[in-house]
């Protein structure tokens, strides 16, 4: 190409800045939405308090506002920014920049707009004036702390443009190139999942107004344990940016890029799926007060649980950075890679998100029935594991493509047919994980009203969830058909 | 690279059978849950029908898995027939 690195840099940053805005709106364009829906629908039962809601949705939008801001301030960075020294590593770094602020940006927009959203609707419940500031109060932390996935976002962003990389190399560039999309993807669960509790706790306050120093402790304790795949994935994407890789095979480049899009995409499921028992619990407490105890422990433990999935895509990446895979060529090698980290990335969407709604269905029914403590977490532990099936056939799939050795090729069939396993495991596994947690759910739910016919629900939901798994295996089929059969 | 039409025709029936039996396993996956949910819910309201309700559950998740049955089908085509 005859192409010089200054254009190429000055494409880089165009593109980057149009991916920060373009995703970066997404996300506080819906959570606004959503609070003004809301809002609308309190006005039109009490019209008389339409002053105080509608104040209540300016403040709430404006501070779901914040995430779209950062994007637009680092997209008119790439924008007007004079990159110092143009290389194939700033290139990267400039389009990094964009994908990591917009994406990050997405979930916290999101996740921003459900406390402000319940503050509307309950702030017309809430009679005494004093509650009604405290409600706001609860709001306005809860958002903040919706913010963090969007600010980490932007700190990597604000460092990838105006870091010095040193010598530009292709391992350097993808090196970069995976930090923005890991941290960028993998801020989008958290995002989304912190904003459960601070909803929920504003709802709470108009039942229990008198707890809300209680409430806010469990909020905060619920979205921070949320925020626990964003840190993950900027634990990995500092890495990306700062350990020194050398100049080595080129192949190193795809592994390092798989390394990142597996960080990212596997954070997502447990982000977001770890804010429902936060939010559930916060609703508990509102309902039951007296269960505090029971409702904290079983959240923490739903969403301990939880997390499983993006700690499996963290190994993942960890050994795709880190493991010395020796003197490996490159046809097919770079497919394994990608492959390793699609597998166990998207295969932890599902998976973390649907032992969330297991995890929120246990502490919905601990509040509804505090004596089902024992039988409900069984239930939900249970139910928990079996939704973890899709993402443990997503890292058998990475191992396989990380270790069992390949014949150099020359044509590109073996190639794609290593990308094809990965990409056919990680997508199959979502919609079971899914399908899993929805029907343990349910379960859960209904074992803390119908206790005595536990077992019998149990038994459904094993049968359900197995039935439910079938699309997960006919995908781990095909998986190993592509990689020991037809190549 | 020694891209030839047969090594390009192999290569894209693997990743045509990867795409559609994992994008088309997601579909099935979450419906058969939904009705997983709802019969657990069922079982909860009224546990003396529990064979009944555990009939109809299975005969409305083998047809949500339908589609998936066809996924599988058309992956296998791809990779052992075309």
């Amino acid at each position: 190409m005859d192409m010089d690195t200054q254009t190429l840099t000055q494409i880089a940053a165009f593109i980057g800045g149009g991916l920060a805005i373009g995703f970066g709106a997404i996300g506080a364009a819906l959570g606004q939405g959503y609070t003004a829906a809301q809002a609308d629908m309190a006005i039109s039962e009490y019209p008389e308090k339409s002053s105080d809601i509608t104040r209540t949705m300016l403040v709430g939008q404006a501070v779901a506002e914040s995430a779209a801001i950062f994007a637009l301030v680092v997209a008119v960075l790439l924008l007007f920014t004079t990159v110092q020294e143009p290389s194939i590593v700033t290139a990267a770094a400039m389009v990094a920049a964009g994908a990591c602020m917009g994406l990050g940006a997405l979930g916290s927009g999101l996740g921003s707009g459900f406390p402000s959203g319940n503050a509307c609707s309950g702030i017309v419940k809430a009679r005494d004036p004093e509650v009604q500031n405290r409600m706001t109060t609860v709001m306005l932390i809860g958002q903040a702390v919706c913010q963090t996935p969007a600010i980490l976002a932007m700190v990597i962003s604000l460092m990838m443009i105006f870091m010095s990389f040193g010598d530009p190399t292709i391992i350097k560039a993808a090196a970069v190139l995976a930090a923005g999309f890991c941290m960028g993807l993998g801020g989008i669960g958290s995002g989304i999942g912190s904003g459960f509790p601070g909803g929920e706790t504003c709802m709470a306050l108009t039942r229990q107004p008198k707890l809300s120093g209680n409430l806010t402790t469990v909020m905060l304790i619920g979205a921070a344990v949320a925020q626990t795949p964003a840190i993950l994935a900027m634990v990995i994407a500092l890495m990306l940016l700062f350990i020194n890789f050398g100049d080595v095979e080129p192949v190193k480049a795809v592994a390092l890029l798989g390394a990142g899009l597996c960080m990212g995409f596997g954070a997502i499921g447990s982000g977001a799926g770890s804010g429902h028992p936060g939010g559930a619990a916060c609703r508990g407490i509102g309902i039951q007060p007296g269960a505090q105890g029971a409702l904290t422990t079983t959240m923490l433990v739903g969403a301990a649980v939880c997390q499983t999935p993006a700690i499996f895509a963290m190994v993942v990446a960890l050994m795709l950075m880190f493991v010395n895979f020796g003197d490996v060529p490159f046809n097919p090698y770079w497919a394994a890679f990608l492959g390793a980290g699609l597998s166990t990335g998207l295969a932890a969407i599902g998976s973390g998100w649907g032992g969330g709604m297991a995890a929120g269905a246990s502490c919905e029914g601990i509040a509804r029935q505090p004596r089902t403590v024992g039988i409900v977490t069984t239930t939900m532990l249970v139910g928990q594991a079996v939704a973890q099936t899709p993402s443990i056939f997503g890292l058998l799939v990475s191992f396989i493509l990380l270790f069992k050795g390949h014949p150099e090729a020359v044509a590109i069939a073996p190639a794609m047919a290593l990308l094809a396993a990965g990409l056919c495991m990680g997508f199959g596994g979502i919609g079971p994980g899914f399908g899993n947690g929805i029907a343990a759910s349910s379960a859960v739910g209904w074992v803390a009203r119908n206790e005595e016919n536990a077992g019998l629900l149990m038994r459904m939901m094993l049968v359900a969830q197995a039935v439910s798994q079938s699309t997960a295996i006919y995908s781990m089929v095909i998986a190993l058909v592509l990689l020991f059969v037809v190549i | 690279m020694g891209i030839e039409g047969v090594d390009l025709i192999r290569a894209a029936t693997f990743i045509g059978a990867g795409l559609a039996m994992g994008l088309g396993a997601i579909g099935p996956g979450v419906g058969q849950g939904l009705v997983g949910a709802k019969a657990c819910e069922a079982i909860g309201r009224n546990p003396s029908e529990a064979a009944l309700l555990t009939r109809t559950m299975l005969v409305g998740q083998a047809v949500s898995e339908s589609t998936g049955i066809y996924s599988l089908v058309v992956a296998m085509l791809l990779l052992f027939v075309v």
